[in-house]
């Protein structure tokens, strides 16, 4: 689950991790008056979406006069932003940062990411800070230090230490660093964490070492426990569908194209995209109905599916195990007659129960297609799409 | 001859008494020599009753001491299914199979960190388990679709494995054993593990390795077979079409960082000198063409 840079800030300055002064605002007067508080004579106006890249998109700016704070809060407040994160359909401004202006002398790297193949939390540190990491990585990686942390133990200041002299900080501001980085680490494993980012961590003219951007993930399977993380999600952010589909245990992902498909399992269901693109067809979703998928289940994936308006065709790909195929095609009978289904459906069906399956989807009446593998299945489905397209 | 479970297997079930429990270990111990090797099962507080005439125990190690059981199976929910594995791995069990999905990553940060020293061996989390077909199989994949033969399975899915190995079935290979690594970024074994263990398994002449988006274990997997694998190795990857930044269902199947993608996996590998195909549909006829 991701959250805003504003939340994110709140959360760390609770850990001690120095942030500029600033809050959040949701209209006009908000920013105008958050603005006055603040005093000046510097502020940023950073829009708030859970999406890199907004400086180049302009969604950040920094004012020197309140009459240009109110004109920049104006702009950004409804604009829709585009970056390179948000795809080009961009995301709707609906919340601004208003902060005080920072004095910048140099600007750093600090990030925590889970690391799969130490499978620790790793500490990632650089000197080149206000760019894109990834950038960094790929042209000088020699530039980015390491700190694998060792779960019972933590950061120690020891390690700290280092990676901070290693990425410019002068002696003065040692012990401030220090904590700030101990402080980040204790923040993202009591928040059960899976990524923080800090970009840029900025070194004062007077030698203070504040987080000027933060960024922060969390594991979703953590978030039963986790209660005051949830409180900060934010759904407009979310796809409606994808928030639909969780209400009712399917995970569901948005995508391009116009054909839906309703699959058991993530592996098969992602291999089910795939074989439509092999096919010269596009997906429209990503739908894992999982193992223990009901008649309700089934009803809701197609309801999902069909409510997508480019959804030219559907595709129900079933390897049943613990699922059989006869709830499965029970399923599919009961949803094809609540949702009027108005575009063609194939349906491959194997495993468990296949033929008692198979006897049900042929009995209804229906007008499906079915397909006896899942070649045949995306040949067909891809077909299906073309001719009602 | 197989890897890592065989019909003289003991198992014992975690969890067993759940709905979930009950269900798998009843149709495991229906499984070819299913009766024998299902010797156990624990929950807490509900010792010395039995599911089925499996005896059930308060801890694994009660578990073990009474039954001499050398793996076992976990079930149980997922706030509590690391300590789960860390019960076991203390009670020194040689062989843990977490079937659990939706561990919170931080648990298992832990729970491997535990595990360094032991020589307990971790399948999973959020896997289907392990089955070496006609003599014993544990976890959630239908046993009847599955015969012996000299086919080795290794794959971080569940439906798709079963897919692999429907395919398998259609052209009369059989498998020496299936193991499901599981969909968790911080897991126990990975793919490479598996393969060393399939290349020292004389019954098995092929491997059939499926991936998916997420982590660089498939292609390093692939650069120790191109070293050392003295039998063919063919694989898929799923997700060609999956977006970065978003999670596809497993909590490990996510591109970050243009790191993971399957294009990549399947690059490496095929410089490796595993066969791929990018067709779900092919990965058994692709097995069958690389055996003699």
């Amino acid at each position: 689950m991701k959250i805003h840079e504003y939340q994110a800030k709140e959360l760390l300055r609770k850990y001690g991790v120095a942030t500029p002064r600033g809050s959040a605002c949701f209209s006009v007067p908000e920013a105008v008056e958050a603005g006055r508080k603040l005093g000046g004579p510097v502020w940023v106006v950073k829009a708030q979406i859970h999406a890199g890249g907004r400086g180049k998109g302009g969604g950040v700016k920094v004012v020197k006069t309140i009459e240009e704070l109110q004109a920049q809060a104006s702009r950004m407040l409804g604009m829709r932003l585009v970056t390179h994160q948000t795809g080009p359909e961009g995301r709707i401004v609906k919340r601004l940062l208003i902060e005080e202006g920072a004095n910048i002398q140099k600007e750093l790297y600090i990030g925590m990411v889970v690391d799969r193949g130490s499978q620790r939390v790793v500490l990632m540190a650089s000197s080149e800070g206000g760019m894109d990491i990834e950038e960094v990585a790929a042209q000088t990686p020699e530039k980015i230090h390491r700190v694998k942390i060792e779960p019972d133990v933590g950061l120690t200041t020891e390690q700290v230490a280092d990676v901070c002299r290693k990425i410019g900080i002068p002696d003065a501001s040692l012990p401030q660093a220090i904590d700030l980085l101990r402080e980040l680490y204790r923040a993202f494993d009591e928040t059960d964490a899976s990524l923080v980012e800090i970009n840029p961590l900025i070194l004062t003219g007077d030698g203070k070492v504040i987080a000027l951007d933060a960024k922060m993930t969390f594991d979703d399977n953590a978030l039963y426990r986790r209660p005051e993380i949830v409180a900060l999600r934010d759904l407009d952010e979310e796809d409606p569908a994808e928030i639909e589909a969780s209400k009712f245990g399917l995970s569901y992902i948005s995508l391009d194209g116009n054909i839906g498909c309703l699959v058991n399992g993530a592996g098969l269901a992602m291999a089910t995209m795939d074989i439509i693109k092999l096919y010269g067809g596009a997906p429209a979703n990503f739908l894992d109905v999982g193992g223990g998928a009901t008649t309700e289940k089934v009803t809701e994936a197609f309801k999902l599916m069909l409510g997508n308006p480019k959804v030219k065709a559907i595709l129900v790909n079933i390897f049943g195990g613990i699922m059989k195929c006869d709830v499965v095609a029970h399923g599919v009978v009961d949803a094809a007659r609540q949702v009027k289904l108005g575009v063609p459906l194939v349906v491959r069906l194997e495993g468990t129960n296949v033929d008692l399956g198979k006897k049900i989807l042929a009995e209804s009446g229906l007008p499906i297609i079915s397909a006896a593998n899942m070649a045949d299945a995306a040949q067909k489905v891809v077909a299906a799409a073309g001719v009602k397209g | 001859m197989a890897i890592l479970i065989n019909k003289n297997t003991k198992v014992i079930t975690q969890g067993i008494t759940g709905k979930t429990g009950q269900f798998h270990t009843h149709a495991c111990a229906a499984y070819a020599n299913g009766k024998n090797c299902f010797v156990g099962g624990v929950t807490p507080g509900k010792g010395g009753q039995d599911f089925e005439g499996i005896p059930i125990f308060n801890t694994v190690a009660e578990a073990k001491a009474a039954t001499a059981a050398n793996a076992t199976v976990i079930y149980v929910p997922p706030p509590y299914a690391a300590a789960a594995i860390d019960e076991a791995v203390d009670a020194g069990i040689d062989l843990v199979i977490c079937i659990t999905e939706g561990i919170p990553v931080r648990d298992m940060i832990r729970t491997r960190y535990r595990m360094r020293g032991t020589r307990a061996i971790l399948i999973g989390p959020n896997c289907p388990g392990i089955i070496t077909p006609d003599e014993i199989k544990i976890g959630i994949m239908p046993g009847h679709i599955h015969k012996k033969g000299p086919v080795g399975v290794v794959s971080r899915s569940g439906t798709l494995t079963y897919e692999a190995v429907g395919q398998l079935m259609e052209l009369g290979l059989g498998q020496s054993t299936c193991v499901g690594i599981g969909g968790d970024p911080v897991n126990g074994l990975k793919h490479v593990d598996v393969m060393k263990m399939f290349n020292e398994d004389p019954l098995t002449e092929a491997v059939v390795m499926v991936g998916e988006i997420g982590g660089t274990d498939e292609e390093e997997c692939a650069r120790w077979v191109k070293a050392n694998m003295t039998k063919p190795v063919v694989g898929f990857i799923a997700g060609v079409t999956a977006p970065p930044g978003k999670r596809m269902g497993h909590a490990g199947a996510i591109i970050s960082g243009g790191k993971g993608t399957a294009a990549e996996k399947l690059a490496v590998m095929e410089e490796c000198g595993i066969k791929i195909t990018r067709s779900p549909a092919e990965i058994g006829k692709l097995a069958q063409s690389v055996l003699r």
